[in-house]
């Protein structure tokens, strides 16, 4: 039995075919990337996994139980955490509820404990403090702490979405991009993260990219779709070479 | 320019962060408990109005201003917390007890309304609730045998435990705190995981739920909490108004609490008072205003509706903060007198944020 | 049953007015995903400036009706170009409000514009009074004009936005801005454009309802039905729209007539609220959801 695993998943937007009969397998521990042009449903199977589209077939299996059907909110009760694209923060807070948002699943209080703001509250608090800090320093953000997200650089914010996705403890992280949008000097950054996020803390990773140099440093493994298929799977130079792969990038 | 060198958690987590706001909030609560020794019973009575009213703007901020919620249909929940108020009185319901009641009456109606209306995206649920607050009305106009309908409906005497509050001074007594306890309650909410969650739903709400909450949940809870909330604000404009018709909670009424959330300062729990504040005064500003206008503008039905207009898109065009707003950028501009750049709050250029998928 | 339908047609009459109001509500939304409350207020404007013009100045009527249009394009353009276009990209809440306020202003205005006031006002048209009989069923002049003039203006607006590279110009700028702009469309001149003909419709809207309801500052109050019939139909569809009026007008006029006291007025919100928790996106909308 796999750690996660797709199987025969596809969803079809219309008459469109944007995840079209993929199966994959992820191991624990492991950097899988999925790679291929624009358009090949690399983000959909993401917001499949998370629950925010419906996949038209197919199951998705996490540590052997089917989430395939489970609501958007309880994906990451499970232990699955993602970042986004095009950076979903909370941009009218600061950058450290954006990071208590991330402890949202372990909350502990009850509205009225939190109404009265009774000791209980306090100590849940200061827990999720603590957690937070680590990641923090984890990610050296300690800069940011207070600064609102709405004024902060591209680069950080992507700093900061990784930093809240870490906070719900995953034990799957789901990275869309995680170096889209970077400097060369951030990317690099990011490739050293993702070794520590999976050597340190064990969390095993799924990753769209489009950085070929970050792909092949980082990933254990590589699944490269066109169209919604997957054209070839493999270690990430064979990948890279596979005629398939060649030709969905550069055409005919 | 203040800095706060932390070190404890404690810190960021408590209700005053500086020493400094301590000290300001205790002179506050001083001076709110010794005013009826210094302040006349017309003053009294207008500082009562404020924090009841302040109240029913809260609960509507905590809705609009920290979910994100759009409601214009939240004088339906003043009014049922004013009717509930003065009905269970009228069946011999002792005060503060009729008080919780009619909060937690408007919470429940609101969490009916709320449960259905998040599947509905920011115009829509802005319409349903409209339509709300129209169906309540008439409701409460047609319900004669409950609600004495459009001939109104006498509120009784408020009594606290045997303790007739006839006088002004005492109402603002009981209004004060009343205002502190929900005022109070909803910082607290604030500043915990529920109220986290609310705010992440207002800023973006697949990543709130990608994170864990649960939408439909918190959407419910924020609108309950809110609605109770100003439920409670409605119980006490029961006392104070002394008497009830249907009219009082229309339309009118939801626009005046948007434009006191809007006008005070959406986001921020300070603006629920100024603009209650505000929603008070102009009225008797725009009176006073009249002496001074030629006698063929100051006799004009329309000039004060038309002054509130004017001021809520002055405030939307100008300062989208509201007075809260203001009175951070005025501070923030003592503090580091004389480096003030006008540039510090210089909005960002914004795009058509669009909710639809092309 | 001739109770019945005569019913329904006073009520499709009166559900013209709305689907003329909801036309307006729709157009801007489209384009700039603003709903705009004053909306009922610009149809009062209309009224009163056809009713200056034709009953203070004795302007002939259909001139008196030219020059409203024209006045509220113009009023619909320029809150575009002043008032709406700096608030783009604020939350939707702010941008409400905001129309709420101009609303406001515009029906404070009235009452202090000389000749217009507070008072009620009646409006005679050159067929006031006359009556279509149809074997038993009685149709006034009024509700036939209102009817009549409802299917030339759609037939006219279809025309426009089908046929004329204007119309196709500004659906193209509602569809997608990026794209219509990268095509060379100017797309904040479409946008004001927009704004000037959803002005002029809400004109169209109180000059045909001023000879039924009398011209008054309030009279755009009724422009606030006009709401359930947008979302009825989905928001996002002139057909919809239309539909959605005739709809609210039916029920309107039915509920007043078979169901106790109260339901005329609430009808239209009942049925609004059963649609939307039904279907949370109106009869013919689509479901809308932001991309990541």
């Amino acid at each position: 039995m796999s750690f996660f695993a797709v199987e025969n998943l596809s969803v079809r937007f219309g008459g469109i075919r944007a995840v079209d009969d993929v199966s994959f397998a992820v191991e624990q521990g492991e950097v899988f990337t999925i790679i291929g042009p624009n358009g090949a449903g690399k983000t959909t199977i993401f917001n499949l996994i998370s629950r925010i589209y419906e996949p038209t077939g197919g199951r998705i299996l996490f540590q052997g139980v089917d989430i395939t059907h489970l609501p958007a909110h309880a994906v990451t009760q499970r232990g699955i955490a993602r970042t986004f694209q095009n950076i979903e923060l909370f941009a009218n807070a600061t950058v450290l509820q954006n990071l208590l948002l991330g402890r949202h699943t372990h909350r502990s209080t009850t509205l009225f404990e939190e109404v009265l703001f009774l000791p209980s509250v306090r100590r849940a608090e200061r827990a999720h403090r603590r957690k937070v800090e680590e990641v923090i320093d984890f990610l050296d953000l300690q800069a940011h702490r207070d600064s609102l997200i709405a004024g902060l650089p591209y680069g950080v914010r992507k700093v900061v979405e990784l930093a809240r996705a870490l906070c719900t403890e995953p034990k799957l992280l789901l990275l869309d991009e995680p170096s889209s949008g970077l400097n060369v000097e951030e990317t690099e950054d990011m490739v050293f993260w993702i070794r520590d996020i999976k050597r340190l803390l064990g969390i095993t990773v799924i990753m769209v990219e489009h950085d070929m140099s970050l792909v092949s440093k980082v990933s254990d493994r590589v699944l490269a779709l066109n169209y919604g298929k997957p054209i070839a799977l493999g270690a990430p130079g064979e990948v890279q070479r596979h005629p398939e792969v060649v030709r969905a990038y550069l055409g005919e | 320019m203040r800095f706060l060198f932390r070190t404890d958690y404690n810190q960021d987590i408590d209700l005053f962060q500086f020493r400094l706001d301590r000290f300001w909030y205790g002179m506050l609560f001083a001076s709110l408990a010794t005013a009826p020794l210094w302040l006349d019973d017309y003053w009294i009575s207008q500082v009562t109005y404020v924090a009841g009213f302040s109240i029913s703007v809260l609960g509507l901020m905590l809705l609009a201003g920290f979910t994100g919620q759009v409601s214009l249909g939240h004088a339906a929940f003043v009014g049922i917390g004013a009717y509930a108020e003065a009905i269970l009185m009228q069946r011999g319901v002792p005060f503060p007890i009729s008080l919780i009641l009619a909060g937690v009456l408007s919470g429940l109606i609101g969490a009916v309304i709320g449960l259905p209306a998040l599947r509905l995206v920011g115009i829509y649920l802005a319409i349903a609730t409209f339509a709300f607050v129209i169906i309540v009305q008439e409701v409460l106009t047609r319900w004669e045998s409950l609600t004495g309908g459009n001939n109104g409906l006498r509120v009784p005497e408020l009594t606290l435990f045997g303790l007739a509050i006839d006088q002004d001074w005492k109402f603002y007594y009981v209004t004060i705190v009343v205002a502190v306890l929900c005022f109070l309650g909803v910082v607290n909410v604030l500043r915990s995981p529920t109220g986290r969650a609310f705010i992440a739903i207002r800023d973006s709400e697949i990543a709130a739920q990608s994170l864990g909450v649960h939408l439909a949940r918190y959407k419910t809870m924020a609108f309950a909490l809110s609605a109770a909330i100003t439920g409670i604000g409605g119980g006490l404009f029961a006392h104070k108004a002394g008497y009830l018709s249907p009219e009082s909670f229309g339309l009118i009424g939801s626009i005046n609490l948007l434009v006191a959330v809007l006008v005070g300062g959406i986001g921020s729990v300070h603006g629920a008072v100024f603009g209650a504040a505000f929603i008070a005064v102009l009225p008797q500003i725009i009176a006073l205003l009249k002496d001074l206008l030629p006698d063929a503008l100051a006799h004009q039905p329309g000039l004060e509706a038309g002054v509130f207009g004017l001021i809520l898109v002055l405030t939307i065009l100008f300062e989208p903060l509201g007075i809260y707003g203001r009175y951070r950028k005025l501070l923030f501009y003592v503090s580091i007198f004389p480096l003030y750049k006008r540039a510090t709050f210089k909005r960002q250029k914004s795009y058509t944020r669009t909710e639809r998928v092309h | 049953m001739v109770e019945f339908v005569q019913l329904t047609v006073n009520g499709i009459a009166i559900g013209c007015i709305y689907a003329l109001v909801a036309l307006g509500f729709v157009l801007i939304y489209k384009a700039t995903e603003t709903v705009n409350f004053a909306q009922g207020d610009l149809m009062m404007l209309g009224a009163f400036i056809a009713y200056s013009c034709i009953a203070l100045w004795g302007l002939p009527y259909l001139v008196g009706i030219l020059i409203a249009v024209a006045v509220l394009a113009a009023v619909g353009t320029g809150l575009d170009r002043i008032v709406l276009r700096p608030v783009v990209g604020q939350p939707t809440f702010a941008i409400v409000m905001l129309t709420i306020g101009i609303g406001t202003m515009f029906r404070a205005g009235a009452s202090m514009t000389p000749g217009w006031g507070t008072e009620t006002y009646s409006f005679a048209t050159p067929y006031s009074g006359s009556t279509l009989r149809f074997g038993t069923v009685v149709i006034a002049a009024e509700h036939m004009t209102i009817i009549l003039a409802t299917i030339g203006l759609c037939a006219g607006l279809f025309a426009f936005f089908r046929f004329t590279k204007l119309g196709v110009a500004m659906q193209a700028s509602s569809q997608n801005q990026l794209a219509a702009y990268y095509m060379g469309i100017p797309v904040k001149t479409m946008f004001s454009l927009i704004w000037g003909i959803s002005a002029g419709v809400a004109a169209v809207a109180g000059i045909l309802m001023a000879p039924i309801s009398l011209v008054d500052i309030n009279m755009g109050f009724i422009g606030l039905k006009a709401f359930p019939a947008a979302v009825l139909g989905g928001f996002g569809s002139i057909p919809g729209a239309i539909v959605g009026g005739l709809i609210i007008g039916v029920i309107e006029a039915l509920a007043g007539f078979y169901l106790p006291a109260g339901f005329k007025d609430t009808a239209a919100y009942i049925v609004l609220l059963v649609v939307l928790f039904v279907r949370p996106h109106g009869l013919f909308g689509q479901m809308a959801r932001k991309k990541v």
